[in-house]
This record gives structure tokens, C-alpha cells and sequence, in this order.
């Protein structure tokens, strides 16, 4: 096994090298450059290089100049991936790199601490964090499992105190958190939240309050948690005076906000542009706010009802027809049915709309749909049917990504849609480029179809909901479907797959899918010769993300020479056994082995999870109880 | 989507006298359950033809865990509107007796009785649509969450938590005994045998508001759903405090 450490803290899932040297400890390198005077952050203007130490003066002036230069250029450079490039050039550049980067991507929240973080990045304005994987989400980790942004909270506090943008996904945030965020950075102007937990209100009034710049505030599919009997009303805490604000976005918050108030804050940001409200703005009140904010692009329609008919309803179409920047639609959370033709002075323009919480059936979505000519994203339930597949497939052809979910999701039921639309899709949606679709039944010739059809597939998640599913016609095992995909779709980064699936499917994927970055699996497989397959033969495999598969140790093993590449490995409820996790955890030290016991009492062999990363700064101290970090 | 108890194979048979004592529901779990939840329950009976029956939960979710792969905030949200029509019915309702406090009972067609109890305050209503609450089970390693408002009555929540921690191929062990009788036993599982033998070493108890663990079962339901935090499924020998050996149900 090619003993190589892992790469740079910050490479994301499109690094490709594997075999180099440890150059994050350049961040640990005192800048010997550092008695110059130094732009500050956001300045563009070069600083007149000064002398060093007297002996190294001839040495370092046209290194100095040449760094200069270097950084100027660097500014330019936004991509993580060139950035990741350019630090390995040498030493220089590391650092110049370094002292340029403003945005800060952190895939793991516990691949690096955050005091190595920001020791190498001086200069930060935004951070991205990511925590747990995807699987969590579905009740697979216990719920104190970590991924606490506090540490990074007080880290950001005291290294960028210029710190303009915070992005979570997958945190641990608590209201205390918050505060310390508002309380830190005068200058800050964006907090976005994607599938983060532990806050409430209370955090969110902290950040209205104090964060006078603030322009974005996202809180996306998060649950906002009640902690005391006592919400309080963070809309009125906005300033009052004009905001800055251009989004605001929190149609997962269910508690009901201060109407008044968020109409009153409508009313004085100008620069709002988008707006996603919770289920609990009624349809009128929904009619209010449009009327103050025309200039909107991205709205999210709260509950799209109202408790009661009124007796005379406003021109809601009208509304609509007065925000003619209008591009995104969603939100339709509790729709009535006859308040859908309202949207349709806008549907000329739409890009993106989203009814996946909206129980439409087919001739409903045709009414608008067929007015959707320029739509790339549509996000819907599968109450549509296969007819209103159709009726997609009819008018849409320029979508690049579809969604479709389950209304019912019981295993025993018969869906509404199935193979036949699946294969109107593919023929309607030419630049299909990302598809999610949920079903009850599938045949590998509709998924052959799609691969044929739209060969610039990015994304390809397929959920069959019975587990082991065949071919509902052939009744064969999914195999050669899934096989086509990667075969035909040679621009694949993402696979999921469903339904019954034999060895040969992962065959398949290890032999085409050289670019897939993240695969899911769940319920498929037959011998361990699978996972061998995959980690053998994908040699961009970033994420991968196994349950409940026959899946065992030897191919575990298979996997020792690619583990550093990548970003996880998660396998919850395989064939695993502790000796072989402990004998990963010994050959790849700077690998963080986390197992987690099917019974929590004795030390029993049998894992019930195998979380595994790469580490620079090895295992973590918040590891619940439950969790043994092996080693 | 709406109401567990429709889809529960009982037959509506009033055996019983309103100052019924002590049902034990024994799903695996032990419920020791007052008056306001018996009166309810006395109200259905195992017949000898459901002694084997699988109760079917109308749960959203499937039996497996995490299965299909959907947020549940997503599958909550599907629910949600299905439930805030029947919750704006009974408010208006409530409204109208101009109590603070006010006892609805609705039958539905089938027989079934809906014995949801709705309190509500003076104050401005909060209608929340999903309550999920996390649940642990003592010896496993990874809770869960068990959305409350999907539920109306205390067998229904101890049903969705028996499926929840059982293995999806298991038969429920299911003995509910009325006047002190046993209607129907049935054979147990074959994994986690020795917390769901039957007899019921394990106690379903919660926390309230005020941080006490509470035995679950002893006040109204909708008096439940107002002060419960989270669940815990807790083995026998570690519920000594909670003094449920010795309740009653007078």
C-alpha cells in the first residue's frame, strides 16, 4: 500500500492527485515575508515590497516581486480546485495561495480543526462547512453524533473578525452559536443554513437584531427547535430603518411569524429578490406581500390557501403578473387546488418551480405546465403521474433537472408513476441533466432509454421503493439499466441506485463510472466482489454511502489504497466485523475509523455503522459515547 | 394519511363499564393507562379471530428505518395539510363552546373512535402541525423520531414505536387484556427476544417540560402532546422511581 498522506485540508471532490506531499504543513510555516506591509483584506492594491533580514535581501527581492505578482493574479482565481492547483506548486505559492483566499470550503467538518484552518487562511471573508453525511438525515446516526459548529464558531470569531458569509450544511448550530456570529463580525452579510439542527428563534432573532449589513438570510430544510415555551419574533427584530436585505428565505420554520412585521420589512428592503415563506402565510397575505415587492425573482408562496374562502378574493393573478422578474416559484404548501391558474402570468418566464409539496394531480399541472417553455428545474410529486410526465415531457425541453417524490411512500403500494413516464422524460428532455425519481416500479428498458436519451446525465438517482424489486416486466435484476447509465452517460459525478441488483451492476459502474464522485447504495448486491468492484474501478470516488448490503471485510479491504482520496466512507448495517475496521484504522493512521455497535452493552464484533475520513488532525473528542473511534 | 385508528382491525364492541380498571397494553412495551385513556379503549376488543392479527400502522414511513431515503420534514409536510383541515374543524368547534378547555370527540363512519382531545388556551392558537419528538431505546445504539401529531391515542404512539424497534419481519407480540382477560397472545420475535418477550421489561416513559420522566399514559392525551419533550424506552429494572408498579387506574 503506497504510503501517501492525505492531501491539503481544503481539496475538494474534484482533486484528482493522490501521491503528494503534506503541504498543509506549509500553514504551519511562519511567512518569513511577514515583516512586509500587507494589503488588507478585500484590498486589490499591491504593497511595495521591503527588505528581509540583511543576508537574505539578494535572495528574496525577486522572490518578493514574483510573490506580488503571484497574488494579484491569485485574486482571480475563484475555483477551489485551481486554487488547490496552485498551492502545490511550491512553497511560495502555498503561501501566496494562502494569503489570497477569501473563500474558505471546509467538505468535513472534522477532516481538519479549525485552528489549522485558520492558520493557513489569514484572509478569509466566507466559510463554507459541511458536517454529517447524508445518511444522517434519515435516522441513522444518533442524534448527539456531533458536527458542532461552536468550535468553529469561536475559531471564525478570532482569526476573521472581517468575516462577511457563513454556510452550514448538515450542523449543529444552537442558538448560542448564532449569537456569537451576530455578536463577532460587524461586517456581516450572509447566513445560510441547509439541513442544520439545535437552534430556534431565538438564534435567528440574535442575527436580525445585531447583523445591521445582513443581505441573506437562508434557512433551508432546517428544524428550528423550540426552547423554551416562548418563541420569539425575530421579523421584528429586523432594523427599522431600510435593510439590506436581497434574500430571505424560511419555509421550514414552523412557527408562525409576526405578519405585520414581515410586511413592514418587505416594504423597506428594496433589494429583496427572493423571498421562500413558511406555510403559515395564508394567500392573502401571500397577495400583500407581492404588491410591496414586484421586483421579486424567487418566491416561495407559503401556504398557497387560506382558512377560509373570502368573500371577495383579491386579483391574485394579478399579483403575479405585476412581478415580471419572476423566475423561481415554489413553496405551494398546503395548496388549494383553484388558486393554481394565479401563476400563470408568470409561467412564460419560469426557470424553476417547485411543487413537491403540492398534491396536484396530472390535468392540474398540464393547466401550467404547458405554459412552462423555458423550465429547467422542476421539482414535483409523483401525484402527477405518468401523465403529467407527459405533459412535462410535451412542453419542457429545455429541463435540466427533475425531481419527482412520493406522495405515499409505504413499500406495498401501487405508485402513480412508473416506467412510462420515466421513458417520456427521457424522450421529451433531451439536456436532462439531473433527474431524482421515486417509484414503485421500473424496467431496465425505460432507465436503458434515458441513458440513450440524455447522455449529459450528471446526476442519476433512481429510488425504487421496494426493496428488491426487479425489472417490473422482465422481472430480471436492474442490472443492465444501471449498467447503461454509467456506460452512456459519460459525464456521470453522481449515481444512486434501487431495486434489485446483482454483482454484475457494480461490475458495470466500476468499469464505466471512472468519473463518479458520489454513489449511494442501499439493499443491493450480492457478494462482496461488488464493493471490490467499485473501489477498485472508480478511482474518483469521493462518497460512498452503503446500507444494508451483504458486504464484507474482504471488501473492506479492497478499498485501503483509494480511502485517502476520499471524503467518507459510510457502511451502516453490512458484514462487518470489528477486527476488520481495527485492522483499516492501523494501516491508514491518518484515517478517523468511527464504529458504532449493533448493541450498545458488550463489545460485540458485529458493526451496525462504519463512518471512516481522512484526518489531518486525527480523531475528535466530541464522539458520543455510543461512537468508538478505532485506532 | 389520516387517522392510524381507521386503519386498526377491531371490532367496535362496547364491553365494558365506564370505570373500567386497569388495561395493560402490552405491545412489548408495558403502558399502564389512567381512566382518560381506557375509556377510550374500552370501547374495542380483540375478537379470537384477530388473536393473530398484525396490527398495520398508517404511519407514513415504512417499517424500515430510514427507508426510503426521504427527510422527514419532507414526509411531515405531506401530512401536514391532511391534518390542519382536521385540526382547523375541531378549533372552530372549540371556538364555539367558548371554553378554555374544551373535550371533542368525533366517530367516523367505521366505528372507530377518534378520542383526540384538544386543548387550547386563551391566547392566539399555534397550530403546529408536526410534533416529532426524539425516542431512545435503552440498548440501542441510534434513537429515532416518532412524530406525535401523526397520532391520536396512546395505543396508536405505542404501536409506531413497537414497529419502530422491531425487526420488520417480526410479529408483533400483542396481548391486551380487558377486565383482566387475555384475549390473544401471540408468538414472539426472534431478534431482540429479550427486550420484547413479552414480558414486558421495558417501560415507555417521557420527558416533560419541567425536565421530570414521566410513566406515559397517565394523563389525557392532548395534555401528553403539550408537555412531552422527548421519549424513553427504559428497562423495567431502571423505572423504579417512576412508581408504576403500584398505579392504578381508579
Amino acid at each position: 500500500m503506497r504510503d501517501n498522506h492525505p492531501p491539503p485540508p481544503t481539496s475538494d471532490d474534484d482533486h484528482r492527485s493522490s501521491s503528494l506531499p503534506d503541504l498543509a504543513r506549509g500553514g504551519q510555516i511562519t511567512d518569513s515575508s511577514s515583516s512586509k506591509t500587507r494589503p488588507g483584506p478585500g484590498s486589490s492594491s499591491s504593497s511595495l515590497p521591503q527588505p528581509g533580514s540583511g543576508s537574505e535581501l539578494q535572495a528574496q527581492f525577486p522572490d518578493q516581486v514574483l510573490e506580488n505578482v503571484l497574488e494579484n493574479v491569485l485574486h482571480f482565481l475563484s475555483s477551489r480546485r485551481d486554487r488547490n492547483a496552485a498551492s502545490l506548486v511550491c512553497r511560495s505559492w502555498c503561501r501566496a495561495e494562502a494569503l489570497t483566499r477569501s473563500e474558505l470550503f471546509i467538505g468535513n467538518c472534522y477532516a481538519v480543526s479549525p485552528r489549522r484552518a485558520t492558520a493557513r487562511f489569514s484572509r478569509v471573508r466566507s466559510v463554507t462547512v459541511k458536517g454529517k453525511p447524508r445518511f444522517a438525515d434519515f435516522d441513522l446516526m444518533p442524534d448527539d453524533w456531533g458536527a458542532h459548529f461552536a468550535p468553529w464558531a469561536t475559531a471564525l470569531a478570532q482569526a476573521y473578525p472581517w468575516l462577511e458569509k457563513i454556510h452550514l450544511k448538515r450542523m449543529s448550530v444552537t442558538d448560542e452559536d448564532l449569537a456569537v456570529v451576530a455578536d463577532s463580525f460587524s461586517g456581516f452579510r450572509e447566513l445560510v443554513l441547509v439541513c442544520c439542527e439545535g437552534f430556534g428563534t431565538r438564534g435567528l432573532a440574535a442575527v436580525t437584531s445585531k447583523c445591521r449589513l445582513l443581505r441573506v438570510l437562508e434557512v433551508v430544510e432546517s428544524l428550528v427547535e423550540p426552547v423554551s415555551e416562548d418563541e420569539v419574533d425575530w421579523v421584528s427584530c429586523f432594523p427599522e430603518t431600510q435593510t439590506h436585505l436581497e434574500s430571505l428565505v424560511f419555509d421550514c420554520v414552523e412557527y408562525p411569524v409576526n405578519f405585520e412585521a414581515l410586511e413592514g420589512l418587505v416594504a423597506r428592503s428594496p433589494g429583496l429578490k427572493k423571498l421562500r415563506l413558511n406555510r403559515f402565510v395564508s394567500m392573502p397575505q401571500l397577495y400583500r406581500l407581492m404588491l410591496r415587492a414586484p421586483q421579486l425573482t424567487h418566491l416561495g408562496t407559503g401556504s398557497f390557501s387560506d382558512s377560509e374562502a373570502l368573500e371577495q378574493e383579491p386579483d391574485y393573478a394579478s399579483a403575479f403578473a405585476a412581478c415580471r422578474s419572476l423566475v423561481c416559484l415554489s413553496g405551494f404548501r398546503e395548496i388549494w387546488a383553484n388558486y393554481l391558474p394565479a401563476i400563470l402570468p408568470v409561467c412564460a418566464n419560469l426557470t424553476s418551480l417547485n411543487l413537491s409539496y403540492a398534491d396536484v394531480n396530472a390535468d392540474q399541472l398540464r393547466s401550467v405546465i404547458c405554459h412552462c417553455r423555458k423550465l429547467q428545474i422542476l421539482w414535483a410529486l409523483d401525484s402527477i403521474g405518468d401523465e403529467g410526465l407527459q405533459a412535462v415531457a410535451t412542453t419542457c425541453h429545455d429541463l435540466r433537472e427533475l425531481r419527482v417524490f412520493p406522495v405515499d411512500a409505504r413499500e406495498e403500494s401501487e405508485g402513480p408513476v412508473s416506467e412510462v413516464g420515466f421513458e417520456a422524460i427521457s424522450k421529451g428532455c433531451r439536456k436532462l441533466e439531473s433527474i431524482l425519481f421515486f417509484c414503485q416500479r421500473m424496467t431496465n428498458a425505460a432507465v436503458v432509454a434515458m441513458s440513450k436519451n440524455c447522455p449529459d446525465l450528471l446526476v442519476f438517482r433512481l429510488c425504487i421503493i421496494g426493496r428488491y424489486r426487479p425489472d417490473a416486466v422482465t422481472q430480471e435484476p436492474m442490472d443492465e439499466g444501471f449498467g447503461a447509465i454509467v456506460m452512456n452517460c459519460r459525464k456521470l459525478t453522481r449515481l444512486a441506485v434501487s431495486g434489485l441488483l446483482t454483482d454484475r451492476a457494480f461490475e458495470y459502474i466500476g468499469r464505466y463510472g471512472k468519473l463518479v464522485r458520489t454513489l449511494s447504495v442501499a439493499f443491493n448486491g450480492d457478494t462482496d466482489l461488488a464493493l471490490k468492484y467499485v473501489l477498485e474501478g472508480c478511482p474518483n470516488m469521493q462518497k460512498l454511502e452503503i446500507r444494508d448490503c451483504p458486504f464484507g471485510d474482504a471488501a473492506l479491504r479492497s478499498g485501503l489504497h483509494h480511502y485517502y482520496n476520499m471524503r467518507f466512507l459510510w457502511m451502516s448495517n453490512c458484514k462487518l466485523t470489528r477486527q476488520a475496521c481495527q485492522d483499516v484504522a492501523r494501516a491508514l493512521p491518518h484515517l478517523v475509523v468511527e464504529v458504532i455497535n449493533k448493541e450498545d452493552e458488550a463489545a460485540v464484533d458485529d458493526i451496525e455503522l462504519l463512518y471512516m475520513y481522512r484526518s489531518l488532525d486525527g480523531p475528535r473528542d466530541d464522539a458520543p459515547q455510543v461512537v468508538t473511534i478505532l485506532h | 394519511m389520516q387517522g392510524s385508528d381507521e386503519n386498526m382491525v377491531l371490532s367496535s364492541e362496547d364491553s365494558s363499564s365506564p370505570d373500567e380498571t386497569e388495561c395493560h397494553l402490552q405491545l412489548g412495551l408495558s403502558l399502564s393507562l389512567s381512566p382518560y385513556a381506557t375509556s377510550s379503549l374500552s370501547s374495542r376488543s380483540w375478537t379470537s379471530s384477530h388473536s393473530h392479527s398484525v396490527l398495520t400502522n398508517n404511519a407514513p414511513t415504512s417499517q424500515v428505518v430510514g427507508w426510503p431515503p426521504l427527510r422527514a420534514y419532507r414526509m411531515n409536510s405531506y401530512n401536514s395539510h391532511a391534518k390542519s383541515q382536521v385540526t382547523e374543524v375541531f378549533n372552530s368547534m372549540v371556538e364555539n363552546s367558548k371554553a378554555n378547555i374544551a373535550v371533542v370527540r368525533k366517530s367516523s363512519d367505521n366505528g372507530s373512535v377518534d378520542n383526540s382531545i384538544i386543548g387550547k388556551e386563551n391566547r392566539n392558537p399555534r397550530t403546529r402541525s408536526s410534533l416529532f419528538v426524539k425516542v431512545k431505546m435503552d440498548g440501542v445504539p441510534i434513537g429515532r423520531k416518532v412524530d406525535l401529531s401523526a397520532h391520536s391515542s396512546y395505543e396508536t404512539l405505542a404501536q409506531s414505536l413497537e414497529d419502530m424497534f422491531n425487526e420488520p419481519n417480526t410479529v408483533l407480540t400483542c396481548k391486551v387484556g380487558l377486565n383482566g382477560v387475555n384475549h390473544g397472545i401471540i408468538a414472539g420475535a426472534d431478534r431482540h427476544s429479550k427486550l420484547f418477550d413479552g414480558s414486558s421489561n421495558s417501560v415507555l416513559t417521557y420527558e416533560d417540560k419541567e425536565g421530570d420522566w414521566m410513566l406515559v399514559g397517565d394523563v389525557p392525551w392532548w395534555m401528553f402532546i403539550s408537555s412531552v419533550r422527548r421519549l424513553r424506552i427504559m428497562r423495567t429494572s431502571e423505572a423504579n422511581g417512576l412508581d408504576w408498579k403500584n398505579r392504578t387506574a381508579d
